[in-house]
């Protein structure tokens, strides 16, 4: 499973939404529920998956899922 | 458990679970622990309903006696502070208020808690603070009353100590759980910085589960009893393979490990809870370590029941919980063997079992880890429970040589002491209202600062009642609160152990409440009765006594009232 594959499980899990697919330009904007309190619990899980862990200023500054997935293989 | 699991929980059905009114007041970001907290909530069939304080407004809601946290009418008020903030606070103090910022602070936390309990009776639960030392000055710290570290702990202390004093003030020992799980677990420091976190996501799970912990043990969910497996549990190997002088214990193999967690156990049977043993076992094998292994510190004395056999576990387990007549929730059992556990988890839901680890030197962290035991109250009287479990088990032997119950009865010689609730009493009375689920006519919980109140009213009258026989002393086992109503006296509580069923208390307590009635002009007693899961023992209480029923409430006329015949001597010295 690539990084974006495992990526969209975790995303799956977290917003509880199986018909969920993540794509590269997605923003917090684009899914329901995305707010500051899910995407403290978004990054815990993926920290989680990946055995990593972000930097303090890693979590303000994702843009969107295509910036969290280079972060991803920046911290792995 | 981890938290996006409980936060799942968040869209089941709590419908049908007893609601517990709970506001969180913090002066930190706390969303995410009421998430937790509420998921937690299902996992124990709780509907926590959660009123949650806007960020950093602890004195504001408190101090305002409009605000909505009154409004909300919580029966519990979770205060959660940070040691982070405390800490700012702190640096902004010269030297001369650093070394008085404990006691300031205690003053301050004193005043919010009273005012909270004034304002509006309810429990609160004030989270401890985590102890980092600064390293200002390093270990010196120790030695320096204006230091970070020093005050910080005088204040953890002196919550203690205040909490000691205010009955419903409990505390959340946050402190504890930092020292359990490690600051790199409790706290993350991005979260920190970008949400004003101070607990990691990770904790959140076992900061709810410790409130919740508080707030089952204040609601009477106790655990009283723990039930021990004994080969590879109290000692190391197997009693009838082995023989006494092979088990490990004491100096051989790791036989330290098994000593260690006796004395533990031993320390929780001397707290009150009863233990009894459930073994696969010949008997007189099991005993065996028990009467003449030197390294034992559990001796036959310190079991309630010893069942040792080759049956089922859970039938045996079933045996124990009738001759000590409560619920299954409140027991814990201990066995190494996870085909034990679960057969006996498969037949006995209810009862706790935890999956200990394989390798026994981790046993006893793990089983402290669990928190069973926790408590809303202690009392002298809670130690004697177990004689008195085994006096049991004496009148039970005694009563088949008896041609019927009532020989029987006049043969325990029984005396009761009539009182009214006095200092001495008044903890073991609360701690009734609090653990009593099946002989208890309304399952109204008072704390020990509520019992004072009462004793202190002069509409209400309370009488606690003990009982002794010739085998032993049962200690304080009924309680009646009644309430003067004008011309009538309301039964307001209604408690009796359900260790001196079937012998005509409730008989001798009616006729006191009757004479009460009599000599203040009473016209008629009144007394309800709300059902629970399990109160169901004290349905037909007034129905036997002769009371009638009308619209949910019970009464009788207190003229043309006899007093019931029973068989206990009212000990007329303590009156």
């Amino acid at each position: 499973m690539d990084i974006k594959e495992r990526l969209n499980k975790v995303f799956k899990d977290v917003f509880d939404d199986d018909s969920l697919e993540i794509n590269e330009t997605m923003t917090a904007e684009d899914v329901d529920m995305w707010d500051s309190l899910m995407h403290i619990t978004l990054i815990v899980a993926i920290e989680r998956e990946f055995g990593i862990k972000f930097n303090t200023s890693d979590v303000n500054s994702l843009e969107n899922v295509g910036s969290l997935i280079e972060k991803i293989k920046e911290r792995s | 458990m981890d938290f996006l699991k409980l936060k799942k929980n968040l869209k089941k059905d709590f419908s049908k679970f007893q609601i517990v009114k709970i506001a969180i007041l913090g002066d930190n970001a706390t969303q995410l622990f009421a998430q937790a907290l509420k998921g937690y909530g299902y996992e124990i069939s709780i509907n926590f309903d959660i009123f949650e304080a806007d960020y950093n407004q602890i004195d504001l809601q408190i101090f305002d006696r409009s605000s909505e946290f009154y409004k909300f009418k919580p029966e519990f008020a979770v205060l959660a502070c940070s040691s982070q903030k405390l800490l700012k606070k702190f640096y902004k103090l010269n030297d001369v208020q650093k070394a008085v910022f404990a006691s300031e602070q205690i003053n301050k936390i004193e005043s919010e808690v009273k005012t909270i309990l004034d304002n509006h009776p309810c429990r609160v639960i004030y989270f401890n603070y985590t102890e980092s030392d600064d390293n200002i000055y390093g270990n010196y710290s120790n030695k320096v009353k204006e230091s970070w570290l020093y005050q910080i702990r005088k204040i953890n202390l002196d919550l203690m100590n205040l909490s000691q004093d205010i009955c419903n003030l409990f505390i959340n020992d946050i402190c504890s759980l930092q020292h359990q799980y490690g600051r790199r677990f409790v706290h993350d420091a991005k979260f920190y910085v970008n949400a004003d976190m101070v607990f990691s996501v990770d904790s959140l799970p076992i900061i709810a589960k410790n409130v919740t912990d508080i707030v089952l043990a204040v609601n009477g969910k106790l655990k009283k009893c723990l039930i021990l497996d004994l080969d590879n549990l109290l000692w190391g190997g197997v009693i009838g393979d082995d023989g006494v002088n092979g088990i490990e214990l004491g100096d051989l193999g790791i036989g330290k490990v098994f000593v260690e967690l006796q004395e533990w156990i031993k320390q929780l049977k001397d707290r009150g809870i009863i233990l009894a043993v459930c073994s696969k076992n010949d008997e007189d094998n099991a005993k065996e370590p028990f009467e003449k292994h030197p390294d034992m510190v559990l001796k036959l004395d310190d079991i309630a029941v010893f069942v040792s056999n080759w049956e089922n576990k859970s039938e045996n387990i079933k045996h124990i919980q009738a001759v000590l007549n409560i619920g299954f929730d409140s027991m814990v059992f201990l066995d190494d063997n996870p085909f034990e556990r679960e057969i006996v988890h498969s037949f006995i839901p209810d009862i706790s079992i935890p999956d200990l680890p394989e390798d026994p030197s981790e046993y006893l962290d793990f089983i402290k880890s669990c928190n069973f035991f926790e408590t809303a109250s202690h009392s002298s009287n809670d130690s004697n429970r177990t004689k008195q479990y085994q006096q049991e088990a004496k009148r039970k032997g005694i009563q088949k040589n008896f041609a019927n119950e009532d020989e029987f009865l006049a043969s325990l010689g029984m005396q009761s002491d009539v009182k009214e609730f006095d200092e001495f009493t008044i903890p073991r009375i609360a701690q009734l209202t609090q653990r009593s689920n099946q002989f208890n006519l309304r399952t109204i919980r008072y704390s020990e600062d509520d019992i004072r109140r009462i004793s202190e009213s002069k509409d209400h009258h309370g009488l606690s009642f003990t009982l002794e026989d010739k085998f032993g002393d049962y200690g304080l086992i009924s309680v009646v609160i009644l309430e003067n109503r004008g011309k009538e006296l309301f039964v307001d509580t209604w408690i009796m152990s359900c260790r001196v069923l079937k012998r005509g208390v409730e008989k001798f307590v009616f006729n006191q409440v009757l004479k009460y009635a009599q000599t203040n002009g009473c016209q008629r007693i009144v007394g309800e009765y709300i059902p629970t899961a399990k109160n169901s023992i004290a349905k037909n209480l007034y129905e036997d006594l002769g009371f009638s029923c009308e619209s949910g409430y019970w009464y009788v006329d207190v003229k043309g009232s006899d007093m019931k015949a029973n068989l206990i001597k009212h000990n007329v010295n303590c009156i």
